[in-house]
């Protein structure tokens, strides 16, 4: 067990403060139902000077609905996120997804920011402070290597929140507060491809609301994942499927993967399957569409070729599995 | 920099100067003297140290002390009365639901948190409910007879009254 290093914590009441303590507090980060920053801080990953707890913010957690759609503040529970009615009958992925996440301990005060805003995960990365130093850390750590791609000049920790790639199927967008303003941009933007620095938001901006738009929930989507304990874990590799068909034929097809790129990845040239009838070639075309744009690294201890074949397979599966509900 | 804390720890309520680096865990066995709750992985993995707060179970080493200002903080050392045991508590020691013991205060809350809010669930919601708390000496199945032990006395009581 580390220590706890030392850091002050405070508890603003509103985003405007939460925004202002961050920006004035040199080395602070922010911290909301802390199921993976309070391990990180435990593990010595992270060492901040302080921490600007979001659990007292009230305009966070509420979830609002209007013509557009649903719009959930950064600091609503997973809990309350999957038990939401509206959410569970018109953006079915993310309901799934949030029931998908870690346990139900978790769940209960585990928020859907922290899980957007999730760090990326590695075998070489997520242990203790002296596991980590008696391999020399790594390049996302205060090291120089890669231990997945020695040599390699890139780190590959693999994105691994389950409600992302729901979110993107559904076009979801999210609103980013700092102390200069507040900007309104699509969840895929606020990504990249780099695992040591996935968020491409800017230094303390805030999170402060995933909208679900309107628009995008009429048709049905899931969400499955594979792990190594049914119970409570984090994906080896997950997808999220939306589809849009008439009669027996895909009009629009999405699928989202976590876990198998360092960024929530919206598989693309799907469209090529607009107006194909949808059936098994098809849906082994489609498989194999989603295995070639995962690309899972050694950061599990799950063989990447596995993670690639089942992410593809349950892309399949969802697929089919929508085609028969509609 | 120390935060001021206003809890209801047990039904009491207390208030404490607690430096913002503090785990609620490290409060309650160090300052507080309640070594009930126990520290296993240190990394919300096994639930050894579910707590309740506001009535919903959640790791005590992974939250603030802090963070529980103005909150309802619930361990172990609540359940027994004048010292009797707790249905729950009761349930797990006749139906052998414990065995090293390490991980039970940890189960126990848990338990405690899903019959509150679902007081009759079948075998899933009890498989699902306590899915966050890891043992390594049962096998689970003991573990399970003991919730719905516990979910039926609770009942019967119910009934009775
Ligand atoms: C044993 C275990 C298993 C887990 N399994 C899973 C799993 O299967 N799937 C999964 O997705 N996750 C899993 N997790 C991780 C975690 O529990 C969830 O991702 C959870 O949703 C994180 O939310 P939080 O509020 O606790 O985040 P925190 O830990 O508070 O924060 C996480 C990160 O997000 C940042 N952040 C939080 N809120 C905001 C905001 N509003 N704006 C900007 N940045 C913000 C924090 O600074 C931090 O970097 C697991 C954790 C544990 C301990």
């Amino acid at each position: 067990m580390e220590l706890m290093p030392d850091f002050d914590l405070h508890r603003p009441t509103d985003v405007e403060e939460a925004v202002r303590l961050r920006a004035e507090t040199e080395g602070a980060l922010y911290v909301a139902g802390g199921t993976d920053m309070i391990v990180n801080v435990r593990r010595g990953i992270e060492q901040p000077a302080a921490l600007i707890d979001l659990s007292s913010v009230k305009e966070l957690q509420e979830i609002v609905e209007d013509d557009d759609g649903l719009h959930i503040g950064a600091a609503v529970t997973l809990e309350i996120l999957a038990g939401d009615t509206r959410v569970q009958e018109s953006f079915t992925a993310v309901a799934e997804a949030a029931t998908a996440v870690a346990g139900p301990t978790h769940q209960s005060y585990g928020t859907v920011g922290g899980n957007l805003c999730l760090d990326t995960r590695c075998l070489f990365y997520n242990q203790s402070e002296w596991w980590r130093k008696s391999n020399d850390y790594c390049m996302k750590e205060r090291g120089d290597i890669c231990h997945v791609a020695p040599g390699g000049k890139r780190c590959f920790a693999a994105f691994s929140g389950d409600v992302a790639p729901a979110a993107l199927v559904h076009k979801a967008e999210v609103d980013l507060v700092s102390a200069t303003g507040r900007r309104r941009v699509s969840l895929a933007d606020i990504y990249r491809n780099d695992g040591m620095n996935h968020l491409a938001i800017e230094p303390g901006e805030l999170l402060a609301v995933l909208h679900l738009p309107k628009a995008e929930s009429g048709q049905p989507s899931t969400y499955e994942k594979a792990r190594v304990r049914g119970s409570i874990d984090f994906p080896l590799a997950g997808a999220a499927v939306w589809l849009n068909q008439s009669g027996d034929k895909i009009e629009e097809l999405r699928i989202a993967l976590t876990a198998v790129n360092p960024y929530p990845h919206l598989v693309k040239n799907l469209d090529k399957f607009s107006g194909v009838k949808l059936d098994d070639n098809v849906l082994n075309e489609i498989a194999e569409m989603v295995q070639s744009q995962a690309k899972p690294m050694r950061t599990t201890t799950v063989k990447p070729w596995y993670r690639r074949r089942v992410v593809g397979a349950i892309a399949r599966r969802l697929t089919a599995k929508l085609s028969q509900a509609s | 920099m120390k935060n001021f804390v206003s809890m209801t720890l047990n039904g009491r309520a207390r208030d404490d100067a607690i430096p913002g680096n503090m785990l609620l865990i490290d409060f309650l066995r160090e300052i507080v003297g309640y070594t009930g709750t126990k520290i296993g992985c240190d990394g919300g993995e096994c639930g050894c140290c579910t707590v309740l707060i506001d009535g919903k179970p959640r790791h005590a080493c992974l939250t603030l002390a802090a963070v529980c200002d103005g909150a309802e903080v619930e361990t172990i050392e609540s359940l027994e009365t004048e010292g009797r045991l707790s249905a729950i508590q009761r349930g797990f020691h006749e139906k052998l639901g414990a065995q090293c013991g390490f991980c039970t205060p940890g189960m126990v809350m848990a338990a405690e948190g899903l019959l509150r809010e679902n007081p009759d669930p079948n075998e899933d919601e009890i498989r699902k409910g306590m899915a966050a708390n890891i043992c390594r000496c049962t096998g689970y199945v003991k573990i399970i007879e003991a919730v719905q032990a516990a979910a039926q006395e609770i009942a019967s009581k119910e009934d009775a009254a």
